[in-house]
């Protein structure tokens, strides 16, 4: 308990949330941090004890549209309690205070919380003509960066930008976009994703706030339990593309049925995110569980992997792929599938994936041996 | 006795925006708008399938998702000759709607308000007082005073806690703050429920593009499909979701956001006659009921007012190249006609020339360039854009929706025309167009429906989406009006990929340096003769900028090593 700060579970009593609420709350955040059920005990008791650290909210070359996301979580409690369950200290998107006042806090907090604070980053970095390209209060957004990071306990890069550098960053890069894991000899939570999901971030920021760590990460540095899954591997329609069954063109019959976008240029194949996960305590999609991009018929554009924006076209499917066997060969499938054959298979392909895997790729072998190829790969 | 204040960050917008004003006796007598960031999209564009321009330049920005990929993709169907299917305009106005209502409401409470509301006074505030006043302003059901006292204690011990977070060095306690304890109260327990509420409208968002913000868009229509004998897409559980959306938005803005923005703007009338700034209104339009094509089918009007002249409106169009130029005298760009020149946006030009001071500085160079924002002009006029244009284009246009609102709120706060003409009259527009909006939101999603009853279930025009129908060469323009004002993209194909793209956003409009004659755009100008009591807190001057509801992030510039090409880009 440092300096008589309130813990979260009084904060939660001044706002008029009861003890039921607290553990419901702690629940969730135990599900969204990936703890289980039988965690939520261990999260009430951390709760309890933790005071509010500080935080620091930077923007360097972004479009705002992490901290639009981050408003959008979907608890309740999450949304109205995480904002002040943490000290945002600086944040340019909410803060009260402009210019030399926003600044003092945060030197303010640099300095008192010197090595505590967490530093959330959103945006990348410009490193071209020395820093023109972004400069805040006249200093450019490297030099805040590296002032910022030295005394951080921990940080984040939120979205795309902050962790791959997104779309400013894509062919030709005009000012030296720059992922901010780059520039620091510290190591960076990614958090990818163009924005990333409001849930996935505040779970992380739950996390940190429970055990004052950073949770698992990946090679990548990426939050190892939300970016360990392809899209493609917990997709709904995924019975559809073991099945051979694509649409074929925006809103045909196929489209109107919910059928596979492999086609339509899908980067659920080669994309890691927790757009749609489904377990035992947690139901993952976008707006508080409303939908997801495959859902509403558009393929996944793969705003979370690096560098997503250069694996275009977005609209021509992803061609013969090494590991991909299959993928690369969907037209000759769904032709050589049918509907007749699909019907059933839909219906247990989830069970059945792996039988059914052999019998498309032996068909697809057998067509590929027989048939001229037709796709137009450019 | 002069002094030159410089507020960088300017805080509470999207992007990154400095402001230097000049204050002379307690008056702004001068001041310079700066945008400090960019990121060269433009150049970026450049060579790619025109077909996925709408998802890179949605990263434009983030606040007013949307508003970018539209603009993209009507440029690209301008282009093509494409007419997107009726279910895809009702689709695409429908989210068109959401965001504005979203957009202005988290404008007016987390943007916006604390210039006006003070957050310290509330802890003085009587929480029975605060009921009874919110009672009499409307039948808002979170009005009891067990609510408002529970906000109040939940704010004291905030403060009292020693860490205020956003609420830090505020100018609490400033003069220029008028609100009664009991109003400040009633607005900061709004700010709250604002916050929650935001993120349910955006739902509609994800029910027709998939997430918010970033949906997805699509040329020649909308991605997603009807199918009301289906799970797999748009059927009737999720048109009803959106429906009770749009009827719960209707409920939050009549029933908080419209009482509040009267209640406070009773207190600070003497702000209808401070940062009107320009005379001239200039507004593209939006919302069509028979295409795009056809504007005079647009409920939200095109248009250009001149000298606040509200009797007559000139024609706009994007296409003419002696409508819209972009000038670059005092912003970071080279043209290799002259920097003195004015260029329309299909023969613009963006070459990067920072000539600006070497970070760490002070202060900007600004009889130089200062700006990463080029300079854009109609018929050489500087305009303003946003709501309070879009408004008055409508006002003037005689739309029946927007006549009756502005009257009301006219006659509510006992001010004449004239006072729509400040900071307050912006503010004040957009909550007019909130409400006007919410309700056109309504009659969409009727129509959708009727459409769906008729056996009209289209959502997507096939016909030249394969690039090999397409033209050698195409050239296109997308108008729409985003949250912050008139937007609109220019695209040229070449071998069916983009040749050149280029942005004018709207706070390049309203945001940008001075022209080649020395002319301000809307913010310097609308900052002169702004009082500034302490030069130390100079909430006025956020005030009228926050007015104008500044994102920056779009002040993107086509850049080109070379030389050789000519973009150029913007916007914000």
């Amino acid at each position: 308990m440092s300096g008589g700060q309130p813990t979260l579970w009084k904060v939660m009593q001044d706002k008029g949330y009861d003890r039921r609420d607290f553990l419901q709350f702690c629940t969730f955040a135990a599900a969204a941090a990936g703890l289980g059920p039988d965690a939520s005990a261990e999260v009430a008791k951390a709760f309890e004890k933790k005071a509010r650290p500080p935080v620091v909210w930077l923007h360097f070359q972004e479009c705002t549209c992490c901290s639009e996301s981050f408003i959008r979580a979907s608890h309740p409690i999450v949304a109205d309690v995480l904002l002040d369950a943490i000290s945002l200290d600086y944040s340019e998107t909410l803060q009260a205070a402009a210019g030399h006042q926003a600044e003092k806090c945060k030197a303010d907090t640099m300095k008192a919380y010197a090595g505590k604070y967490i530093l959330l980053v959103e945006g990348s970095v410009p490193t071209g003509e020395h820093g023109v390209y972004c400069t805040i209060g006249g200093r450019t957004a490297e030099d805040l960066w590296q002032e910022a990071a030295a005394g951080a306990a921990a940080i984040v890069a939120w979205g795309n930008c902050a962790s791959y550098g997104c779309v400013q960053a894509a062919k030709p890069n005009p000012t030296g976009a720059t992922p901010i894991q780059k520039l620091v000899g510290k190591s960076v939570i990614n958090v990818p994703g163009c924005p990333p999901i409001a849930d996935v971030m505040v779970a992380l920021v739950t996390h940190l706030l429970m055990f004052g760590r950073a949770p698992e990460l990946d090679a990548q540095g990426r939050l190892k339990e939300f970016y360990s899954r392809r899209v493609h591997d917990t997709c709904y329609r995924r019975p559809y593309y073991d099945a051979g069954l694509f649409v074929e063109s925006f809103d045909d019959e196929h489209a109107r049925k919910g059928y596979c976008l492999y086609k339509m240029g899908c980067r659920g194949p080669l994309t890691y995110n927790a757009c749609l996960t489904y377990n035992a305590c947690a139901l993952t999609k976008w707006n508080g569980g409303t939908s997801y991009p495959i859902q509403s018929g558009h393929g996944c554009l793969g705003c979370s992997e690096n560098g997503f924006w250069d694996n275009g076209p977005f609209y021509r499917h992803l061609p013969a792929f090494p590991g991909f066997g299959i993928e690369s060969t969907a037209d000759s499938v769904g032709l050589a599938l049918g509907a007749a054959t699909a019907v059933g298979v839909a219906a247990h392909a989830i069970s059945t994936n792996i039988r059914k895997r052999q019998v498309i790729h032996d068909q697809v072998a057998e067509d590929v041996k027989n048939t001229p190829k037709s796709e137009k790969v450019d | 006795m002069s002094n030159r204040i410089v507020i960088d960050p300017v805080t509470r917008i999207e992007g990154h925006l400095r402001i230097e004003a000049v204050v002379e006796n307690g008056v702004v007598t001068d001041a310079f708008s700066a945008g400090t960031m960019v990121r060269g999209i433009e150049k970026i564009l450049k060579g790619r399938d025109p077909r996925d321009a709408w998802a890179f330049t949605e990263r434009v920005c983030g606040v007013c998702t949307t508003v970018h990929a539209l603009a993209s993709c009507r440029s690209v169907e301008d282009a093509l000759g494409i007419a997107v299917p009726k279910n895809a305009e009702l689709v695409r106005n429908l989210m068109f709607c959401a965001q504005y209502v979203q957009d202005h409401v988290v404008h007016f409470y987390h943007l916006h308000a604390l210039d006006w509301v003070d957050v310290v006074s509330m802890l003085k505030a009587d929480p029975v007082a605060t009921s009874k006043l919110a009672q009499s302003l409307s039948p808002w059901p979170k009005s009891n005073p067990g609510h408002f006292a529970a906000v109040q204690k939940r704010l004291k011990g905030f403060v009292e806690s020693g860490q205020l977070g956003i609420f830090a060095n505020g100018y609490w306690g400033h003069k220029a703050y008028k609100l009664p304890p009991e109003v400040n109260l009633l607005a900061v327990s709004h700010y709250l429920d604002a916050l929650e509420w935001q993120k349910e409208i955006v739902k509609i968002h994800a029910i027709f593009g998939g997430k918010n913000p970033h949906p997805n868009y699509l040329v020649g229509g909308v991605p997603c499909s009807f199918n009301l004998e289906e799970l797999n897409a748009i059927n009737t559980e999720r048109l009803n979701h959106v429906g009770s959306l749009i009827k719960d938005a209707i409920t939050f803005v009549e029933q908080v956001y419209i009482p509040d923005l009267l209640a406070i703007a009773s207190f600070y009338k003497d702000w209808a006659a401070i940062g009107g700034g320009l005379q001239n209104y200039l507004a593209y339009g939006d919302l069509p009921t028979k295409g795009y094509n056809d504007p005079s089918s647009f409920l939200l009007p095109r248009g250009a007012i001149l000298n606040r002249n509200l009797n007559e409106i000139h024609e706009v169009s994007g296409k003419d190249a002696n409508e819209i130029k972009e000038y670059i005298s005092h912003s970071w760009y080279q043209y290799s006609g002259g920097d003195g020149v004015g260029l329309h946006p299909f023969k613009g030009e963006t070459e990067f020339n920072y000539t600006g001071p070497k970070p760490p500085y002070d202060h900007l160079n600004v009889e130089g360039k200062y700006s990463w924002l080029k300079t854009p002009r109609w018929k050489d006029h500087p305009m303003e854009v946003g709501p309070l244009s879009r408004m008055l284009v409508a006002y003037a246009k005689g739309n029946t929706d927007v006549k009756e609102l502005v009257g009301v709120v006219l006659k509510k706060l006992d001010v004449p025309i004239t006072a729509l003409f400040s900071t307050l009259g912006r503010t004040a527009g957009r909550g007019v167009e909130t409400q006007v909006v919410a309700h056109w939101m309504k009659g969409f999603y009727d129509d959708l429906i009727t459409n769906l009853k008729n056996g009209d279930t289209k959502t997507f025009n096939p016909v030249h989406w394969e690039p090999d129908t397409w033209p050698a060469t195409a050239e296109g323009v997308g108008m729409t009006e985003a949250p912050r004002g008139a937007l609109a993209h220019w695209v040229s194909i070449k071998d069916r990929v983009i040749d050149n793209y280029q942005l004018v956003v709207p706070s390049t409009w309203n945001a940008s340096p001075r022209d080649t004659k020395g002319q301000r755009s809307a913010y310097e100008e609308a900052l002169i003769g702004t009082p500034v009591a302490n030069v130390e807190q100079p909430v006025e001057v956020l005030r009228t900028i926050h007015s104008f509801d500044p994102c920056l992030a779009c002040a993107v510039h086509l850049y080109d090593p070379d030389g050789k090409q000519v973009h150029q880009v913007q916007f914000s």
